[in-house]
């Protein structure tokens, strides 16, 4: 089983939020909620760059520590997902998630927070794969179909990349080392203790 | 020597820039900037504490935050500290009042219970107490499910049981938390003027309450004595405390941000389960603790011996005022 991975390749990204519309459109994300956006830093200045950012399925998830449910899992390719049947949308994901990945619909009295909603890498959750009742409440799930998320599928620079870690760090070693430079993986030592060479 | 060096090392610089410029060539010039470094900017905001923020282009400005490491701080702070600080203080509290039931047993009334009885608390107070407190149970209960269920309720129930009471405890803990202010703001202007420390609260503690030892007698008090301040004082601030941590956590974004959250969750849990070692000492001696003490939250109506032994100026205040007959002095029960 693969190691699955994002990686974002700040040198190649546009910020075309691409991503992050093929992401609400491909699992019908509800308004208000963004399981995938683009953060643009030093904004203006020189050494801007763009990172595509959504839940980047951790090594040891800081929302599965502190989950009060135990609502989230692992699966064989090492895709953190969630249960929606027995999280309580209490938030402390949110507290404890380096990239803020955890959304949370904003419902009753209050605009309190409903269900928690994140990336689920395009594999669904824990209802049988490609149902009704999956796509309901997760959207779809490519990875049962044998293909990648679509928010690095689609990008146009191929600056989001998806996939088996160990390919998806070669893929990015070589273009460092072909163009002579690389701001890094971002992201990779927060969520996987492991540091890309660039 | 060392002179001639630097200038052949710099004239094999010069020589060489262009060189390098050469090579450069068809690169596009935006990296001439040195670009921000992921690993050293990921490592420099763990070790500071701050965030690796920018800007966003979909309504959700929280979503400008792409790293916030500070997320690492809090879960060890649910997960080991609130959890030990949690458990070592309800437990401890408890051994603690096991061991003092089983040293010194139900305090009695010394004079044996006269019979007489003397308004301790109106309907009003004691409204405002038992609501307080019924949802401060609850609260606490569905707060401790947070930190301890999943350990404790979790393996026995299964997990759709256990979200199910999860969900409606979240539920209760939100909507309770309104009565519960409302307990606490009504408590501070019923009590607040009999509860201002004094003199004889030092004396008070001094002597222990009189609650230790077989025969100890409490020092003389007005309507609460130097440990009741306490407890009013405790739940007054520390109630305010949980309370205003909590609104900010029950309406998301609207007054802080994610550091700021974070914060007023530490403050929430720390101070709340503290308040609950607290108020379990304040019902063990409000209930089986001692003899003729929950009748002032029950009925409302105290003995007068008992009123007498623990709140002796009290009642020479509630005398003078003629709230009460003088009682025959030493008077036992008409039944006894």
């Amino acid at each position: 089983m693969a190691r699955m991975m994002f990686l974002c390749d700040a040198e190649r990204c546009i910020e075309c939020n691409a991503c992050v519309t093929a992401c609400k459109n491909e699992h019908e994300v509800p308004w208000g909620i963004n399981r995938r956006r683009v953060v643009t830093i030093n904004d203006g200045k020189p050494g801007e760059r763009s990172i595509s950012m959504a839940c980047m399925h951790c090594t040891d998830a800081p929302c599965a520590a502190v989950c009060p449910t135990s609502c989230f899992y692992t699966t064989a390719d090492a895709v953190v997902l969630h249960d929606k049947d027995t999280c309580i949308g209490c938030g402390y994901c949110f507290y404890a998630c380096p990239f803020g990945a955890p959304q949370y619909p904003r419902i009753g009295n209050f605009g309190g927070r409903g269900k928690m909603d994140k990336c689920t890498y395009c594999a669904g959750g824990p209802q049988q794969d490609n149902s009704a009742a999956e796509y309901a409440q997760y959207g779809s799930n490519r990875l049962a179909e044998g293909k990648l998320p679509l928010c690095a599928e689609m990008c146009s620079t191929k600056a989001l990349l998806a996939g088996d870690g160990q390919i998806i760090a070669q893929i990015y070693r070589e273009r460092v080392q072909q163009r002579g430079y690389g701001s890094g993986a971002w992201g990779w030592r927060t969520a996987y203790r492991l540091e890309v060479q660039s | 020597m060392s002179r001639l060096r630097i200038a052949f090392l710099a004239a094999a610089l010069l020589a060489a820039a262009p060189a390098a410029a050469q090579n450069v060539v068809g690169t596009p010039t935006n990296p001439v900037q040195t670009p921000p470094r992921a690993l050293e900017l990921e490592m420099q905001q763990m070790l500071t504490g701050g965030r690796i923020a920018g800007r966003v282009s979909i309504p959700d400005q929280n979503a400008a935050n792409l790293i916030q490491p500070a997320g690492r701080t809090w879960r060890d702070f649910h997960n080991v500290t609130l959890t030990w600080v949690g458990a070592i203080a309800i437990l401890g509290v408890l051994a603690v009042l096991i061991v003092f039931y089983a040293t010194r047993g139900r305090i009695p009334i010394e004079g044996g219970p006269s019979g007489r009885t003397i308004e301790r608390f109106n309907l009003l107070d004691r409204s405002v107490h038992w609501m307080t407190a019924t949802t401060f149970v609850i609260l606490a209960l569905s707060g401790l499910n947070l930190t301890f269920g999943r350990y404790l309720i979790l393996p026995l129930i299964g997990p759709e049981a256990f979200a199910t009471l999860s969900l409606w405890g979240k539920i209760a803990h939100n909507f309770l938390a309104f009565p519960f202010t409302l307990g606490i703001v009504l408590m501070f202007l019923l009590w607040v003027k009999d509860n201002i420390p004094n003199a004889r609260d030092i004396a008070w503690f001094k002597a222990g309450g009189g609650l230790f030892g077989k025969g100890a007698h409490p020092p003389p008090a007005g309507r609460f004595n130097g440990g009741q301040k306490m407890v009013f004082w405790l739940t007054i601030l520390g109630g305010s405390a949980v309370a205003i941590s909590g609104y900010i956590l029950v309406f998301p974004f609207m007054f802080t941000d994610i550091a700021g959250q974070q914060l007023a969750h530490m403050v929430h849990g720390l101070l709340s389960v503290l308040m609950i070692a607290a108020i379990l000492a304040h019902i063990y001696i409000g209930s089986i603790g001692m003899e003729g003490a929950f009748a002032a939250m029950g009925s409302g109506q105290v003995d007068l011996n008992w009123a007498k032994e623990h709140h002796a100026l009290w009642v020479e205040q509630e005398m003078a005022r003629g709230r009460i007959s003088a009682p025959p002095a030493g008077a036992a029960a008409a039944g006894d």
